[in-house]
């Protein structure tokens, strides 16, 4: 290993908490890691989600022409406005001291639960996010399965709490998430199985390590940089996109035909946690994607490796949620039969061609000279051909768009 | 390690009770869904790790999903309402009979395969070894069960399948 990797800043973090831990008898030393670990990724994710709020509520701002908030500061200092900064925290405790409507009619005890649920599924997923150089909360054998699973069960939280509540609205948009998330779901595992395959492992941990070299000291072996990695890259996008159930997928909440849908009779701590979930789930699923796709926490250049690498995480991280955020104010939503014809028409069978693209790239590894540019004109031909074929067939008939009634 | 085990069974077998003795239905599946997520944590508790997540993954996503699905598509209203007969005899003995030839065919099954005693420590099974074991010496039967679910999934579909006359304000 190169010698960033024992630099001062790289080692700080998991050096205080040792040092911490070793103030406590031997018994409660292990118990005491763990929870410090815990409570690490509580607070600098909750914070992070505090910012994320703040972030998309400002850009969103910025991509409508308009200015966004800009007006909470600080409550002791006049006149200091820090750009509206402070509005999530101001944001935190409205939602907090509001008053707690339970419709007469509802499942009290599944109502109550749903919101619970689906924070506690939406944080175990972060167990296995490898953070940094030796950071990962849980090291695990079967990591990307643990993710999966973990994530699985937020869907039946949205179910809970659109069945619980007892309002047609809520229903309606609980149906249309089982419907999403179920078409969702298999693009999604599929786009991530070339990087198993690929990378040999589903060690999250070992999947980073695999992307941690360089050609010629700049250009870094992340598997986005790949024909494969490309296609998979996207679709995870794509997938992860309408597994957070965010714009153009936001179907399930959609606001103009259903009154937020699963949301409609949460009000204020339990609706928080639901918008906490989706902004921890959103989080999540783009911390995986730069974990599997982006090369996790490793520098994009060997002489950029003096910057710790739980900063370029971070950076990485934040890089994709701006991303999210630019294609919400971007996009149109889908509706519910465009949605599924997307998943089960065009994004699985393109994933699943794209694991046959990886396996043919684990059997040429062993081709050089010329043959490696056969090897990546192979590559991209068997995902681009099928993408131009399959998207001018899906789409033929259908365009022009042809208005009956309005006009 | 054996309270952990007691309390699993707690929750496994309390929520399979509770779901047959729930009148509502979707409480049912929920908590049928729980007791699924109670076998999964005893996979947990034993090592196997892998299939735990499995378990997860396809029982508490998937199939819930499924379960869920034909709960609400096929029932009218929450609480099921079935008339409550008075209990006959013959419905008791009915009951009896199929309880019996059941627990017969279970423990004959049981009492007739053969378990060889487990090593003291158990073995160390990494997801890849599983894989490979899966691939090579079981790679027909993976195959044929693929193959089976597929026929089942063209099937479903196939029947699911209506020739509805396609109206020019639905295309997309």
């Amino acid at each position: 290993m190169s010698p960033a990797s024992d630099s001062y800043l790289e080692r700080a973090p998991l050096e205080l908490r040792d040092w911490l831990v070793q103030f406590l008898p031997e018994p409660l030393q292990w118990l005491a890691h763990h929870l410090i670990t815990v409570v690490a990724v509580l607070a600098v994710f909750g914070t992070f989600f505090a910012f994320t709020t703040i972030a998309e509520r400002k850009l969103l701002a910025r991509l409508q022409n308009r200015l966004g908030p800009n007006r909470s500061g600080l409550p002791w200092i006049k006149g200091l406005k820090l750009w509206g900064l402070t509005q999530p925290f101001a944001d935190a405790v409205k939602t907090l001291t509001k008053e707690d409507i339970v419709p007469a009619t509802a499942d009290k005890w599944l109502h109550f639960l749903a919101p619970v649920i689906v924070v506690a599924f939406s944080l175990m997923t972060f167990a296995v996010l490898p953070f940094g150089r030796n950071m990962i909360p849980v090291e695990l054998n079967a990591a990307l399965l643990y993710f999966f699973a973990a994530g699985a069960a937020t869907e039946l939280a949205i179910f809970m709490a659109g069945w619980s509540s007892r309002n047609k609205y809520s229903l309606l948009a609980a149906m249309r998430a089982l419907a999403q998330l179920i078409s969702y779901e298999l693009p999604l595992i599929l786009s991530v199985v070339p990087i198993v395959l690929v990378a040999g492992t589903l060690s999250t941990k070992a999947i980073v390590l695999t992307q941690g070299y360089w050609t010629s000291g700049f250009l870094p072996h992340w598997f986005v940089f790949t024909p494969w990695g490309l296609a998979g890259f996207l679709i995870f996008i794509v997938a992860a996109l309408a597994e957070s159930n965010r714009s153009p997928f936001d179907l399930p909440e959609a606001e103009s035909e259903l009154i937020a849908g699963h949301l409609t009779e949460y009000s204020g701590f339990k609706y928080a946690l639901f918008f906490m979930a989706e902004y921890f789930g959103l989080t999540a699923l783009s911390a995986l994607g730069v974990t599997l796709f982006l090369g996790g926490w490793q520098a994009p250049c060997v002489f950029l490796e003096f910057i710790p690498s739980y900063l370029w995480f971070m950076l990485k991280l934040i890089g994709m949620i701006v991303f999210f955020i630019w294609v919400r104010g971007t996009l149109l939503r889908l509706r519910i039969d465009q949605l599924t014809r997307l998943a089960w028409k065009f994004l699985v069978p393109l994933a699943l061609l794209n694991v046959g693209n990886a396996a043919f790239w684990v059997l040429s590894a062993h081709w050089a000279g010329p043959l490696q540019l056969v090897r990546w004109a192979v590559s991209f031909a068997v995902i681009v051909i099928p993408f131009v074929i399959m998207g001018r067939s899906l789409t033929a008939g259908f365009a022009p768009r042809t208005y009956r009634y309005a006009s | 390690m054996t309270t952990a085990l007691i309390l699993i069974a707690i929750l496994l077998l309390g929520s399979a009770a509770a779901a047959m003795l729930r009148r509502n239905l979707i409480h049912s599946a929920l908590l049928l869904i729980a007791s699924w997520a109670g076998v999964a944590a005893f996979y947990l508790w034993a090592g196997a790790e892998f299939v735990a997540f499995a378990q997860v993954l396809i029982y508490v996503g998937a199939i819930s999903m499924v379960v869920l699905f034909a709960v609400l598509l096929t029932r009218q209203n929450p609480v099921a309402e079935l008339p409550a007969e008075p209990a006959s005899r013959m419905r008791a003995l009915t009951g009896i009979t199929v309880a019996v030839c059941t627990a017969a065919i279970l423990s004959a099954a049981i009492l007739s395969s053969k378990f060889t005693p487990a090593a003291d420590t158990a073995p160390q099974t990494s997801v890849k070894q599983i894989g490979l074991e899966l691939m090579h010496r079981h790679g027909t039967a993976l195959l044929i069960v693929g193959v089976i679910l597929t026929v089942a999934l063209l099937g479903a579909t196939i029947l699911a399948a209506t020739d509805a006359k396609e109206k020019p304000e639905d295309r997309p």
